[in-house]
């Protein structure tokens, strides 16, 4: 719990979120409710004033997968507050809001939002909830323990006395913090498991929700930036005539990773950017390409070159058997989140205020702090809604850019980022080549290898995350895959090279979970056994991955295809949550066509179940739109891709109905963000597969189906 | 000068012609609830009406847009009451929302344009809107339940 001295650290930032809200238009309602009252503030995450009013302040940021109204409802649940009083704001970047999980980080990612508050914002709210209660007690002059609470009210039953938690809101602050408080027990819970609309839900639907690129600040300019075309470049020199003779362009600033425009609005700072002529240093990535890369990593792999241990059990060569052997390649991916990555900056008077759709404050405030040269006390970040994350705003690459620029120029300016450079400077999904090799007999996995040849991004972003020279996150879905397996071995080589790499919707987990269960059904064909039956054998040890399993199959009428159309399965673990996926899939226009896909994911206890439903439905689209068409690749350094047009994503008339059954539990909450990513690629595999008698080992399928 | 008619309110303005008119309606007049999101027509988070059809103002220059009445998803309601907001809520449709202004014109235009409730091919064929997040599913529930209400 936090204590006083960190929560009133912590509120200096309180009264900086509330500018926000008074510069922002549309902002209003916040305005009206950023009122000039003594709140009670009981620790760093709830405050209460005297109208009742309850502000939850969320350390996570909202992307789209249901913060708001999941972690609002935690606090409220155990505050016992009346849900439609309470309103939520995104927490400045102070260590105070850290995340324990993350090393003390503010960070929104790995599905982690509701696990890592879960137990934090019970206690608040249950601690904001026990003072309320004494403070009302003391008052009536009764025992706290006789008091019982409902819908923010107080009541005291034998004397019929009751006072709204608004009332009691001053004296409450008077109340020494408890140091221990009770938390409810799950049938005491009237809040969490039931379905409740998202509070974020209105704004979104009339345009007022603010997001970094609707941030408008008084006497604020615009910016786009010239990057180097090639990963590393630098600017030799550049001539900017051309650029000036835009309408609109004001100045040209050269800045660390190239040359900036500085407009009167985004078209004109756009217009100008394209008209600068720009000589690189182009460095040393000047002669990658993709295929390149792909045929160093399969040097490494095939050599074992720097290869490390990652996880063994038993002798894997030792054992006879059918032998499978299988090599699949996985590309690089853009993240291309709806929103372009902007940010807002404005450096003056000795102070450094940035507004960003960010995923890591902390550090968003760090690289704030080294552009502008400012302490970190000096620099604010206010975080606005993103317009999708999915780990490309875990970097904050594009708050230094902004930063940079308004120090340069001396006031507010918005830097923004065009959908070509979105796509072209992107920290991408890591391609990878994984190489395995499977032993069947007596019907069952007798031996399994898999070696991971890719590049790590913990390495550069947490690494912490680095043991022994394995990325521990790149050897998920292969350690922790629901499997027995007698005799086993996972190797990983960290494929360095000069191409950014990065955290993407179930990072990493998203390409072996493709390989771990495309090549379950390759054994399960190698056995002659049902794809089904053949995992379930092997899953005896891990009865939560079974039970989505079979629900989904169950679900699905597996085994009931109609003609023309093929069923495939798979099941993944991630983030401590379960999920399992059946997809309907025929062929058209020389792609897969999926028609339907029934999950089933266990994800813990559940806060909302219609957000979980959301979360899994948006998931699926996620994985399958890369799947299907998603490929970064490279030439002469250079991303060849630059906008929807040639990086392809799911449209609707592509997407499959999606069908999601939730399985009850008790167990404490887990993710739910990004469970049905991995699945949905290698189950639509197994579909081609049963449909074709092909096997797709490299993704997208666009290419393996010409 | 330029002048356009956004949500029945005129506006002279001094901007070059070929300025897109989402720019203009973003950064000029200050109307955030219409997006950005490619530039060059591909993914509808700038859909406004044109004279009543659903039309990617990133690529209409401003001076296309002189003398036609322009309406953004501001003008759709003061208080989320239009069918499509109110189908769009009821079957939480957003994530992070940022595409659904789009989708939303997008989708007002079509029940303007067909009688009674789409098929689910006429769905398909109009709603070529991007959604990152993956709301398809619930943008297709949405639109018949629209339809059905309004
Ligand atoms: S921004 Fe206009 S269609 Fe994408
Ligand atoms: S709701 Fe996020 S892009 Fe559609």
């Amino acid at each position: 719990m936090i204590d006083r001295a960190g929560f009133m650290r912590a509120s200096a930032g309180f009264g900086a979120g509330l500018i926000l809200a008074f510069e922002l238009p549309g902002c209003a309602k916040d305005a009206d409710t950023a009122r000039n009252v003594k709140e009670f503030v009981p620790n760093a995450w709830v405050r209460i004033a005297p109208d009742g009013t309850v502000t939850v302040v969320l350390s996570k940021s909202e992307m789209g997968q249901g913060v708001v109204m999941g972690l609002a409802t935690i606090v409220a649940e155990e505050l016992d507050a009346a849900i439609e009083h309470v309103r939520t704001e995104f927490a400045p970047a102070e260590p105070v809001y850290g995340d324990p999980g993350f090393g003390g980080d503010m960070v929104t990612g790995g599905s982690t939002s509701v696990s890592h508050s879960w137990s934090t914002l019970r206690k608040a709210g249950a601690t904001a909830r026990a003072m309320l209660v004494a403070a009302a007690a003391q008052q009536w002059k009764v025992d706290a323990t006789s008091c019982t609470t409902r819908q923010s009210v107080i009541y005291h039953a034998t004397s019929q006395r009751q006072a709204s938690y608004g009332s009691v809101a001053e004296a409450a602050a008077g109340v020494p913090v408890p140091q221990s408080v009770p938390l409810k027990t799950t049938a005491q819970f009237s809040l969490i498991g039931k379905p409740r609309q998202r509070t974020d839900v209105p704004p979104k639907v009339n345009g007022t929700c603010q997001y970094g690129i609707d941030v408008r600040v008084p006497g604020m300019v615009y910016a786009a930036i010239a990057r180097s075309p090639v990963f590393g470049g630098r600017v030799k020199h550049y001539d900017a005539r051309n650029a000036k003779k835009i309408s609109g362009v004001l100045q040209t600033v050269e800045v660390s990773n190239g040359v900036a425009v500085v407009a009167k609005n985004t078209w004109a700072a756009f217009q100008g950017r394209d008209a600068l002529e720009i000589v690189w240093n182009e460095g040393q990535n000047a002669t990658v390409s993709t295929d390149s890369l792909f045929a160093e990593a399969e040097h490494l792999a095939r050599g074992r070159i720097g290869e490390r241990l990652a996880a063994s059990r038993g002798n894997p060569e030792a054992v006879s058997g059918t032998v499978i052997d299988a090599m699949y390649r996985g590309p690089f991916l853009a993240h291309a989140t709806m929103e372009p990555m902007n940010a807002t900056a404005d450096v003056r008077d000795g102070r450094c205020t940035v507004w960003a759709p960010t995923q890591v404050q902390l550090r968003a405030r760090a690289l704030a702090s080294k552009a502008s040269g400012l302490p970190p006390e000096q620099c604010t970040i206010h975080t606005t809604f993103l317009g999708g994350g999915f780990g490309r705003r875990l970097e904050a690459d594009y708050v230094q850019e902004a930063v940079e620029v308004s120090k340069a120029i001396g006031g507010p300016v918005k830097v923004m980022w065009s959908r070509e450079d979105d796509t072209q400077h992107d920290f991408y999904r890591p391609m990878s080549v994984n190489t395995v090799r499977g032993v069947v007999a007596g019907g069952a996995i007798v031996a399994l290898t898999h070696q991971v040849v890719s590049p790590s991004w913990l390495r550069r972003w947490f690494p912490a995350g680095m043991k022994n020279g394995v990325d521990v996150l790149d050897v998920l879905e292969v350690i922790d895959a629901p499997y027995a397996i007698p005799n086993f071995r996972a190797t990983y080589i960290d494929h360095e090279h000069g191409i950014p790499v990065g955290s993407w919707r179930a990072p990493d987990a998203n390409w072996n979970g493709f390989v771990t269960e495309s090549f379950m059904d390759e054994l399960a064909h190698a056995a002659r056994a049902d794809p089904l039956a053949f995992r379930l054998a092997h899953m005896e040890k891990s009865p939560r991955a079974a039970a989505v399993l079979r629900l989904a199959a169950e679900k699905a009428g597996w085994g009931q295809n109609q003609a023309g159309v093929a069923q495939g399965l798979a099941v993944t673990a991630w983030a401590g949550s379960f999920g399992a996926m059946v997809v309907d899939v025929s062929i058209e226009k020389k792609l897969p066509k999926v028609h339907r896909v029934v999950s089933a994911v266990d994800c813990g206890t559940v806060i909302n179940p219609d957000i979980v439903v959301q979360q899994a439905q948006g998931a699926t689209n996620f994985g399958l739109s890369a799947a299907l068409t998603g490929k970064i690749t490279l030439s002469k350094g250079r991303v060849e891709q630059s906008n929807f047009y040639d990086y392809t994503v799911l449209r609707l008339a592509d997407a499959p109905a999606i069908e999601v059954h939730v399985v009850p539990s008790n167990e404490t909450p887990t993710g739910i963000g990004e469970i049905c990513t991995p699945p949905i690629a290698p189950a639509v595999g197994n579909a081609l597969f049963a449909l074709t008698g092909k096997r797709v080992r490299t993704l997208p399928f666009s290419d393996a189906l010409v | 000068m330029i002048s356009i008619t956004v949500n029945g309110t005129r506006h002279d303005l001094e901007v070059p012609p070929d300025m897109p008119l989402l720019w203009v309606i973003r950064d000029e007049l200050g109307m955030t609830g219409t997006k950005f999101g490619c530039g060059v027509a591909q993914c509808g988070c700038c859909t406004v009406h044109v004279d009543g059809k659903a039309t990617r103002s990133c690529v209409m220059p401003v001076s296309a847009a002189s003398g036609k009445q322009i309406h953004t998803i501001e003008s759709l309601s003061n208080d989320n009451s239009h069918p499509i907001q109110r189908a769009w809520v009821a079957e939480q449709v957003p994530q992070c929302g940022y595409c659904q202004s789009g989708q939303i014109m997008a989708a007002a235009a079509l029940l303007k344009r067909v009688a009674g409730e789409p098929s689910d091919a006429e769905i398909s064929n109009a709603m070529t809107n991007i959604c990152r997040c993956g709301t398809y599913d619930r943008i297709r529930s949405a639109i018949h339940r629209a339809a059905r209400q309004a």
